[in-house]
């Protein structure tokens, strides 16, 4: 075998490793189930969807790798600049330091995940000084190249976000989350509450930045029209028990499950 | 009479040894919120309630006690609870900063350097820095945990986003040997120097927050600031009228309904001080002649 194959070999195993992967994670509320017995890869630039009802336990899932609740069992092993790492049993200190560095949490309703009395620039600033950027002037001109980016106008920057519409403040919450060059997004029906128009460009929006950064994202969603368009592989949730799981074509147009066969068939079409 | 129903310095003994295990706690860890059971005292809270709990811990009969309330030893404050500890402790009592062991206070540090063996006593409203930032009581502790201290900076940056420079000019925060950001009680950002490297002991109280904290000697406490936009510890840019002082804090008094006003040092021991000594300000008349 020849050293190029060997390197080729090499680098293969590299992206082998998957940036996050869990087994067996499961949390239960007392007798009830939240979410039993999830295993699953994700690789280093792709999309996950998790679909399902709501109730389904897809939230709870999301709460448990993202590290807001403590899975009753499971391990969450993450890809840190270290080496893989089991995220449930780390320190909570570097957990947090995770969630502020290599993670983002993008919250169903931006009010969760902005604060709302500090100006849009001072929300995208944040996540920067809390990672110990000390330089007013920078900071500044970061948070302005993140909300041209998002799409919100440099105008805009000193006011609050309670002065902006539903759809901007969720844009802003994605500055916010993605300022700091985070490798992994857990979105929480990002578009929900949005209405049409304004969901399909924050959509774009987002399609556009997870391909040019490069991100990987999992995103929880009823909305089987919001992950035909970001995900790459849809996890089916049903009862906290994962039911179908696949790439995201295969999955909608040849579902194999029950349930899956009664999800897709109840979307209207138009 | 009733000066003999009183223990010596008002509170039990059982308090004020269960106050000063918070203390020792509180110096032990400069900087780090210590909670204790705050008691009732005979004043509302946010007249000192927290501070007259610390000094009447630490008071012992050879003490002499300064009460300082805005710089001033003769504001209402200061008079009722000097007042306070003659009475339920009997100690002797000063207005001059170097004679005093004890010094109990509200918004001002004394201009005059205070020396070894002395202990400084803050009035807190609002311990927690980080309060209108994260309400929460629970994620601040977390974050004092933790060192998340981010979110203070997020305050700086409104300041000078809205303002144009950093416009908190009183409860500037500060960051202890490196590790707890501290709120130094609403003193003037003009004193936050004074508070690093001093040899009195400083100790805070807050009573409705039920929270004790402290500054060992030669503690390091910086004030936090941008790269870019320095920590400046201002003052009005003029000098006392009465004494003449140049760096001195100054209070602006209003003297007329034409406008007419006069700057001069909220200090008042400091300012008598130096008038004493013969300085005159341009407002000012020698004090041996006895006026203004």
């Amino acid at each position: 075998m020849g050293a190029a194959e060997l390197s080729i070999l090499a680098k293969q195993k590299q992206t082998e490793q998957p940036l996050l992967a869990v087994r067996g994670l499961t949390k239960r509320y007392g007798r009830r189930i939240g979410c039993a017995e999830v295993s699953f890869d994700l690789f280093a630039g792709e999309v996950l969807g998790i679909v399902g009802e709501s109730g389904s336990g897809k939230s709870t899932l999301l709460s448990c790798l993202a590290g807001h609740l403590a899975p009753d069992a499971g391990t969450v092993v993450f890809d840190t600049a270290d080496g893989p790492r089991d995220t449930v049993r780390m320190a909570e200190a570097e957990r947090r330091r995770l969630a502020r560095t290599d993670w983002a949490f993008v919250h169903q309703n931006p009010r969760d995940g902005l604060r709302m009395g500090v100006s849009a620039g001072g929300n995208v600033g944040e996540r920067l000084m809390a990672v110990g950027a000390r330089h007013y002037g920078q900071i500044r001109a970061q948070a302005v190249d993140w909300l041209g980016r998002v799409e919100i106008a440099a105008d805009r920057m000193d006011d609050r976000p309670s002065a902006f519409s539903g759809g901007m403040q969720q844009r802003l919450q994605i500055a916010r989350n993605l300022v700091t060059g985070p490798r992994l997004v857990f979105m929480d029906e990002p578009t929900g509450g949005l209405d049409v128009s304004v969901q399909a460009r924050l959509l774009d929006l987002m399609r556009g930045l997870v391909r040019e950064m490069g991100l990987s994202a999992i995103i929880v969603t009823h909305d089987l029209a919001v992950v035909r368009l970001l995900a790459d592989r849809l996890m089916v949730m049903q009862g906290g028990q994962v039911v179908e799981q696949g790439l995201t074509d295969q999955v909608l147009d040849d579902p194999q499950h029950a349930y899956t066969q009664l999800l897709v068939s109840s979307v209207l079409q138009v | 009479m009733t000066d003999q129903a009183y223990n010596f310095a008002y509170l039990d003994e059982q308090t004020k040894r269960m106050i000063r295990r918070a203390i020792l706690k509180g110096v032990a860890v400069p900087g780090y919120q210590v909670p204790f059971a705050s008691r009732e005292m005979p004043m509302p809270y946010g007249w000192g309630t927290g501070g007259v709990q610390v000094t009447a811990a630490c008071l012992v009969p050879e003490d002499r006690l300064k009460v300082i309330d805005q710089g001033a030893d003769d504001t209402t404050n200061a008079v009722s609870i000097r007042k306070f500890f003659q009475r339920t402790a009997g100690v002797a009592v000063t207005e001059a900063t170097t004679a005093a062991s004890i010094i109990q206070t509200r918004h001002r540090i004394p201009e005059t350097p205070l020396h070894e063996g002395q202990i400084l006593v803050y009035q807190v409203p609002i311990p927690e820095p980080l309060r209108f930032l994260e309400p929460r009581e629970t994620e601040t502790r977390k974050m004092h945990e933790l060192e998340e201290y981010g979110l203070m900076h997020v305050k700086l940056y409104e300041d000078i986003a809205r303002h144009g420079t950093i416009a908190t000019s009183y409860a500037y925060p500060v960051k202890v040997e490196g590790r707890y950001v501290m709120d130094p009680s609403p003193i003037p950002k003009f004193d936050n120097p004074k508070l690093s490297d001093s040899p009195a002991l400083q100790l805070f109280g807050a009573g409705r927050e039920q929270r004790i904290y402290a500054l060992p000697p030669y503690t390091q406490v910086v004030s936090l600031d941008f790269d870019d936009h320095p920590f400046d510890p201002s003052k009005a840019a003029h000098d006392c009228d009465l004494c003449g002082a140049a760096a001195s804090y100054l209070d602006e008094v209003i003297i007329d309904d034409q406008g007419g006003r006069m700057f001069v040092c909220s200090d008042t021991d400091f300012c008598r001080g130096r008038r004493e000594a013969g300085h005159v300000g341009a407002l000012g008349v020698p004090l041996a002649e006895g006026g203004m």
